[in-house]
């Protein structure tokens, strides 16, 4: 009997502000939680509940903190543990983790990455520390860590170009990702962890959840974040995929490191709505918990 | 003092794998010569800036005594692992956060078990002091930080190593060009990417191998737009304004060569009193931070953290005060304003906070003379003056007349003239020597100035 063909049961857009995790992790970290970025927190509360509905085998998650430059690099060992700390914010997050990678679905998006021309580099140190980013992002939609991931890196050799150039690479990442979740036979859920708007704030006020202090950096960004959401909700992800190179200039946005672009792409970019369930800002950060479920809008069709 | 600074780069290719390309031996051995001259330079801090410890919020500094981790290099897993265990200097670090603040930065040192060191700060250290036998510091890099603020960053960090008293060489942690194959390729057909870029590194290395480093740092804009250069070129801002911001260097091209696409150099320079130190600052040379946008303020841009420690009415009155200089013994300033001009107090070689004295005090706590060494004192007062000078919003080379007191003419003046001019030589301020029978407390050597604010 042949096997089922995989695909892909959600799309995440997973931002991953180590603020959100502290919380839960307190032996670790040293400001005792006094309830800052609830919003955000609320969001993913409610995006584990419709998680827990959805039957699915593994998260495949694209980290902007996993830079790389000499291609695109995917772990490919089966298993991976350490202590993850923030370089940025140390003191808000050390988080010793042990994860399972997915190995024949990681040497499937390096194989048809490859076939699409693409620089596919397998990750097979295993010392290797997992970047934060995919730490943080996999904590909040499984903190339980009950299902193997595939993590890929984000390529920045991109920036030597253009971002229309990195998008081109994105949308060939997205369509290889796919093609091997098809041939595994897997039940995939997508993660771009990304955040919208990124221009942060330089300096931190004493108190880190001080939230008298906290806002986007600038209406521009607000503006522009408001743009993108709500394109997300009219299932126009075509077009927004087209602003994406505008978006990224002129809000600095972390999406410049290809994870939501990749997801949209593997998505096949949807026509149907996305769930939004939240929007917060992070030390001036816009950042979105946005859901595409292929199922849901099935049904409402 | 700063002894001596170095540009290498940040790629670990010379660490791991020396022997795939002729090129990366040439830059490990560029490494090994640089160093032997460490190990003869009698430094006791290794400071470092890396351009790939990406700062967002403010300025960090390393802080851990004891890092220690096994590393595996985002790109170049497949080269190996990098384990590790350093020895660093937390009490100049906490010094540097200090200094830092007074100049409007937001500064603050880590010390976390675990911590990600970069790349290229294990290369620095495993290369440049395998036996870990002298402490080291380690700066990040904000990538919002502009020229003016690098800079500052940079004269934070020269103001920690003359307030702590270390003798410290620099190292900058940077690519010079850093466009890189974005793909894998035999480490046997590695090359600079591009002609392009290749010429762009020689121009810069030509103007370091003559000691330039001033003139690199006014033109790092331009090099790093037209050559991919690291962080913005960021790493040439911040050695000059550690070195001190002029063109008296002896400049050594250790070595240069690809890695993967991009330049890399170990460039050693060292301070030459008697080489031109002619500057020009083609951009305002600023001595504080002010904030880029005041966001936790409510849109106020900040008034900068003081520099100087002093009342509104001593402020008013033009009084000049400043924690990193020693405390004064009398009812005086450390300096004042008068219309253009800076009048500097006496002083003397006491270190600010701990009042310790370089070279040693000329008498013991019985009051019986011993040995002491008047060149040690002699740079102590000149760094504790321009220390003065540029929380005053002035520096040394404005200074326009001096006035040195020694206690003993006949024993100290050759020491003290030999130092006086590696800093005075290009500056030219008129200058009064005078024997003295005392100063107030136990040192040899004092001097006042006169400088243009």
């Amino acid at each position: 009997m042949s096997q089922q063909q995989g695909k892909i049961v959600a799309g995440i857009l997973a931002p991953h502000p180590p603020h959100l995790v502290y919380a839960e992790n307190p032996p670790q970290n040293e400001p005792r939680s006094e309830g800052g970025w609830e919003g955000l927190r609320w969001g993913y509360e409610r995006l584990r509940k419709k998680l827990a509905e959805t039957d699915y085998d593994v998260l495949v998650v694209h980290s902007p903190h996993w830079k790389t430059r000499t291609g695109n690099h995917v772990l490919s060992v089966p298993k991976l543990s350490g202590l993850s700390v923030d370089p940025i914010f140390p003191n808000l997050f050390r988080y010793h983790f042990e994860l399972e990678v997915d190995v024949d679905l990681a040497r499937g998006i390096v194989d048809e990455g490859r076939a699409a021309g693409l620089e596919m580099v397998p990750m097979e140190n295993p010392a290797f520390r997992v970047d934060y980013g995919t730490i943080i992002s996999c904590h909040l939609v499984n903190p339980d860590w009950t299902k193997p991931i595939v993590a890929i890196s984000s390529n920045s050799s991109y920036f030597d170009y253009s971002n229309e150039v990195g998008e081109a690479e994105m949308q060939k990442l997205g369509e290889a990702t796919v093609k091997a979740i098809e041939k595994s036979g897997k039940r995939a859920v997508l993660l771009a962890s990304n955040s919208l708007s990124h221009r942060h704030f330089t300096s931190e006020p004493e108190l880190p959840e001080d939230m008298s202090k906290e806002h986007i950096y600038h209406h521009g960004q607000y503006l522009w974040d408001m743009k993108v959401i709500r394109l997300m909700k009219e299932g126009r992800t075509r077009e927004l995929t087209d602003l994406m190179p505008d978006f990224i200039d002129q809000a600095l946005s972390e999406c410049r490191d290809g994870c939501l672009s990749w997801m949209l792409a593997a998505l096949g970019h949807p026509t149907y709505a996305a769930e939004v369930y939240a929007y917060g800002t992070v030390i001036g950060t816009g950042n979105a918990v946005v859901g595409w479920h292929p199922a849901s809008a099935e049904v409402k069709a | 003092m700063m002894l001596r600074g170095y540009i290498v780069p940040g790629k670990p290719l010379p660490l791991l794998a020396p022997e795939k390309h002729p090129a990366w031996a040439e830059l490990r051995a560029g490494f090994d010569r640089a160093r032997e001259e460490i190990k003869a330079s009698g430094a006791d801090l290794l400071l470092l800036y890396s351009t790939s410890w990406i700062n967002v919020i403010g300025h960090q500094i390393q802080a851990d005594p004891a890092p220690e981790w096994v590393h595996v290099d985002a790109d170049f897993h497949d080269f190996g692992t990098m384990p590790y265990k350093f020895r660093m200097d937390p009490d100049f670090a906490k010094a540097c956060e200090t200094a830092a603040r007074a100049r409007g930065l937001h500064a603050r040192t880590v010390a976390y078990q675990g911590f990600p060191l970069d790349s290229g700060v294990i290369q620095a250290l495993k290369l440049l002091d395998p036996e870990n036998r002298i402490p080291a510091c380690v700066l990040g890099c904000n990538m919002y930080a502009d020229r003016a603020e690098t800079i500052v960053w940079g004269k934070a960090a020269a103001e920690a190593v003359a307030a702590t008293g270390r003798k410290a060489v620099a190292v900058a942690i940077s690519a010079f060009s850093n466009r890189v194959f974005p793909k894998r390729i035999d480490p046997k057909d590695d090359r600079l990417y591009s002609a392009k870029d290749d010429e762009w590194n020689r121009k810069i290395l030509e103007m370091l191998g003559e000691g330039r480093l001033e003139d690199v740092s006014q033109v790092a804009r331009d090099f790093a737009q037209q050559a991919h250069g690291e962080q913005r070129g960021k790493a040439f801002w911040w050695l000059a304004a550690t070195l001190g911001q002029h063109n008296g260097y002896d400049g050594t091209v250790h070595a240069y060569g690809p890695l993967w696409g991009s330049g890399g150099a170990v460039v050693g320079l060292v301070p030459n009193p008697a080489k031109d130190l002619s500057r020009e600052f083609d951009e305002g040379d600023v001595q504080t931070f002010a904030g880029d946008r005041g966001v936790l303020s409510g849109g106020a841009v900040p008034e900068p953290a003081a520099p100087v420690a002093m009342s509104q009415e001593a402020r008013a009155q033009g009084a000049i005060r400043t924690t990193a200089a020693p405390k004064p013994v009398g009812a005086y300033p450390h300096a004042r304003r008068e219309g253009d001009l800076i009048f500097v107090s006496g002083i003397g070689p006491r270190q600010a906070g701990t009042d310790a004295i370089p070279g040693g005090a000329i008498k013991d706590a019985e009051g019986r003379p011993r040995d002491y060494d008047a060149a040690a004192q002699t740079r102590a007062v000149i760094e504790n003056i321009r220390t003065i000078l540029e929380a005053a919003g002035s520096s040394l080379d404005k200074v326009v007349d001096c006035q040195c007191f020694l206690i003993d003419m006949a024993r100290d003046f050759a020491a003290f003239n030999a130092v006086y001019a590696e800093y005075f030589t290009g500056i030219q301020a008129t200058r009064t020597t005078v024997e003295v029978r005392a100063l107030p407390t136990p040192i040899a050597v004092e001097m006042k100035v006169i400088a243009k604010a």
